[in-house]
Parts: structure tokens; C-alpha cells; sequence
């Protein structure tokens, strides 16, 4: 199921979305569907491999779980039903 | 689970604004918001009532002329290396760009992240002096890389700070007279400071606020949102961009701000002195600034070119094209003022995406 959601989060979720595939004291590599580059996870310290973060000049600024993530799409459609 | 289809959000839009039945104006003051506006086509798409102005939305457009001058003036008296990001690398002043500063051999390099500046400093015993434009979202960064500098002792590294916070700006413009009928709030600047970062405006102000995320879907979304609370006569502050923002914001990072910075007064480029919306460091860290160790006195100059609206843009005023050097005298190959530089300016996005205007 997450392999299917993957390419949501990827495509409709982030500005820049990336995946945590490894860590090093205050630095991780983030997978960006492919490419990868280090990021610096000062302030996401509880951050793990297999989560996902918001990059921005080179700093994680927020992690999201795969929950979190689809959580919102609940609510989204929550919003759109209310309409009706 | 199912993903909502844009269409039905489209609907639901026109519904709302059908039933609203006058004109509402909701202004964005991110760049990324406005990127993702105009990449979407989203105002083609919004019923004819609806209508979206781009606020001071780009850092690097509202950086004083007098702070980039500034610093090329440090880097004279003082053998450094400077980095700053791509977009302010080619901002234009009446003294030329930083672009231009390095074409007349001086050491200036452009970096993606402060993190980049402190691993040249790392190799270098050469100083490295990173010119550190930007909102809440960069400033963390900042304040992130500065605590790490400490915990390292290093000596060859400082920053010129010409730090921002969007609120006070939002603030000001409210104070300044402008009329909208809600704000789509930036997502990344509040996954910093928060949903709580930006109540005050919707409690003294009686704005109504939507917390968005960056895709188009995201942006319809909270558009919906805020004709809904319109039609219920609501003013309030919601957040659609749940995933990442939270209430309290990171944690984190805010502590990081508040142990380097201090807020003062400040001057925005083409808008003037906004209370209490420049961060600087604090006296404790004021060996950290390159300011703190070369003083040099600029002069003011002026803010933009005769003839250039990015004040009125910036302000949300205007759109791009009913300025007339848009497009014709001024286009990103040759810039006449800020908006038309960077990426995230209001102008650049729309020459960008032109063709997605209708």
C-alpha cells in the first residue's frame, strides 16, 4: 500500500519531498525519488530512516509520516464532502 | 482513500463563490504560493469574483539595496570569500550585483545552503562571509548553522544577516490601508513559526487565514476554504496543510532563532521601515556578524529603477503585467528591478508561466 501511496506523496504532497535513507549525526541522505543529497536534520531530531521531510536550503524543517501524510488526504475530501 | 479530484474542488469553488456573490480578493505573500498559482493556471481556472494578488512574498526582493552595497563595501576592505543564494547573486542595485562584483574579481560564490558556506570555511583559513537573505524558513537554517559554528569555535566564519518575518509585513500592509478578504498563508514559513505564529492577525485584524501547502490542489483547497468561512461568516484561522505545519510550529527551530536573534526594526525594499521585522543578532553573537568587525557608512539610495512598479507588486497592488516595462524593457535576461530576479519574485513567475495566463 505505502508503495502505491509513495507516488502521491511524491508528486502531490511537498515542495521538495524526500525520503531519509540514512543518517549521520546531524546529517542524513535524502532520497528525492531517485537523486540524493545530504540534508541537515538539526531541527527534526527524532527523525528516522524510512521518514519522510521537507527539505528547504538544505535543512530539514519538518518530517511527515506516511499516516500524517494521508491523514490530510482524509480531510481533504472531509472538506470537499462537507460542501455538498 | 481517495485522493480528491480537482475538478470537484473546482465545483465546489464556484458554488461557494456563486453564493457569495461579490467580488473577494485573497492575497498570497509567498513566492513558492505564487509559483504554484501560476504553474497550476489557478486563476484561469477561479470564478470571475475571485481574484488573488501576490503580497512581499521574495526575500531577496525586499533586501535594502543599502545591505547588498554594504556588503560589497566589506568585501573591499577585507580579503573574503562571499556566498549568497543564486537568486540574490544577480539582484540589482544602483551599484551593481553581486554578479557583477565577482566579474570585477572579487571572491563571491553561490551556494544552495548556509551549509554549503560553512564547508568552504571548513577548508578554507580564508574568512567566509555568508550575506543570509530570508524568511522564517531560511532564517531557522541560519540559526542552525551559527549553533553549529559555536560548537566548532571556528573564527573564519560570519554571517550579514538581512533576515525577515512575514507577519509584521502581512501586518503592515493591513495598517497601510490595503483591503483583502482573506490571507493564503505561507505553509513552509509556518511549519516554522507555527499556526500560533500567525493568530494575531486573525484575532486583531479580523483576517481570515488558510495555512497552504504548495501543490495546486493544495492552493484550491484553501481557496475553498476561505470562501466557505466567508459564506459562514467566519474569521478564522485554519490550516490545510496539516501534514507538515503544527499548531506550536518546530519547536526546534524557533529555540534556535530565539537563542541568535533579536527582532528590530527593519527596512523592506521598495515598501519602507516595517516595526519590528528584521532579525539581527543578538549582542552575545554580534561576533558572528561581519557588521560587528568592519563598519562602512552607505548612503541611501534608491530602492528601484524610474519607471519600476515591483513597490506596487510587492504590495499586492498590481499584477506584473499592468506594469509597462513588463515583459518588454524588463524580462529576467535584463532586469530592471527585483521582482523580475529571482525565483521567487512576483514578476519572474509570471513572465515564467505566461503562457498558462489565458
Amino acid at each position: 500500500m505505502f508503495i502505491k501511496n509513495d507516488a502521491i506523496i511524491l508528486t502531490m504532497c511537498l515542495a521538495i519531498p524526500g525520503k531519509v535513507v540514512k543518517i549521520e549525526g546531524k546529517i542524513a541522505i535524502v532520497d528525492y525519488g531517485g537523486v540524493r543529497r545530504e540534508a541537515r536534520i538539526d531541527f527534526v531530531p527524532d527523525v528516522k530512516v524510512g521518514d519522510y521531510v521537507v527539505v528547504h536550503t538544505g535543512f530539514a524543517i519538518e518530517k511527515l509520516s506516511e499516516e500524517e501524510a494521508l491523514l490530510s488526504i482524509d480531510a481533504w475530501n472531509e472538506i470537499l464532502g462537507g460542501g455538498e | 482513500m481517495r485522493f480528491p479530484d480537482a475538478r470537484k474542488v473546482i465545483e465546489a469553488i464556484r458554488k461557494e463563490a456563486s453564493r457569495l456573490g461579490r467580488e473577494v480578493k485573497f492575497m498570497d505573500v509567498c513566492g513558492t504560493h505564487e509559483d504554484t498559482i501560476n504553474r497550476g493556471g489557478i486563476r484561469t481556472l477561479l470564478p470571475e469574483n475571485v481574484k488573488i494578488f501576490a503580497g512581499p512574498g521574495c526575500p531577496v526582493c525586499i533586501t535594502p539595496v543599502e545591505d547588498i552595497v554594504a556588503m560589497m563595501e566589506i568585501a573591499r576592505k577585507r580579503d573574503m570569500i562571499v556566498t549568497t543564494f543564486g537568486d540574490m547573486y544577480r539582484i540589482p542595485t544602483p551599484r551593481g550585483s553581486f554578479a557583477d562584483f565577482r566579474a570585477s574579481g572579487h571572491d563571491v560564490r553561490v551556494v544552495y545552503s548556509i551549509y554549503d558556506a560553512y564547508k568552504i570555511a571548513k577548508e578554507t583559513d580564508k574568512l567566509v562571509v555568508h550575506f543570509s537573505p530570508g524568511f522564517e524558513t531560511t532564517t531557522a537554517p541560519t540559526a542552525g548553522m551559527l549553533r553549529q559554528v559555536v560548537e566548532d569555535g571556528m573564527e573564519n566564519f560570519k554571517i550579514y544577516s538581512v533576515h525577515r518575518l512575514t507577519p509584521p509585513a502581512v501586518e503592515f500592509l493591513l495598517n497601510e490601508g490595503a483591503v483583502f478578504d482573506g490571507l493564503i498563508t505561507p505553509g513552509h514559513v509556518s511549519a516554522i513559526i507555527g499556526v500560533q505564529g500567525w493568530e494575531y492577525l486573525t484575532k486583531e485584524y479580523g483576517i481570515p487565514q488558510v495555512i497552504s501547502g504548495f501543490e495546486p490542489l493544495d492552493v484550491l483547497i484553501s481557496i475553498l476554504m476561505l470562501l466557505r468561512m466567508l459564506n459562514e461568516d467566519r474569521k478564522d484561522i485554519e490550516n490545510e496543510y496539516t501534514r507538515v505545519v503544527k499548531y506550536e510550529g518546530n519547536v526546534e527551530a524557533m529555540k534556535s532563532i530565539g537563542e541568535f536573534f533579536e527582532v528590530r526594526d527593519a527596512k523592506w525594499r521598495a515598501l519602507g521601515v516595517i516595526p519590528k521585522s528584521g532579525l539581527f543578532l543578538k549582542d552575545k553573537y554580534a561576533h558572528l556578524d561581519i557588521r560587528s568587525e568592519v563598519a562602512v557608512e552607505i548612503p541611501e539610495m534608491p530602492d528601484l529603477e524610474a519607471g519600476c512598479r515591483c513597490g506596487e507588486v510587492l504590495r499586492g497592488l498590481i499584477l506584473p503585467r499592468e506594469c509597462p516595462l513588463f515583459g518588454r524593457v524588463c524580462t529576467p535576461e535584463q532586469p530592471v528591478g527585483p521582482c523580475m530576479v529571482s525565483y521567487e519574485g512576483t514578476c519572474n513567475i509570471f513572465y515564467k508561466y505566461a503562457g498558462l495566463l489565458g
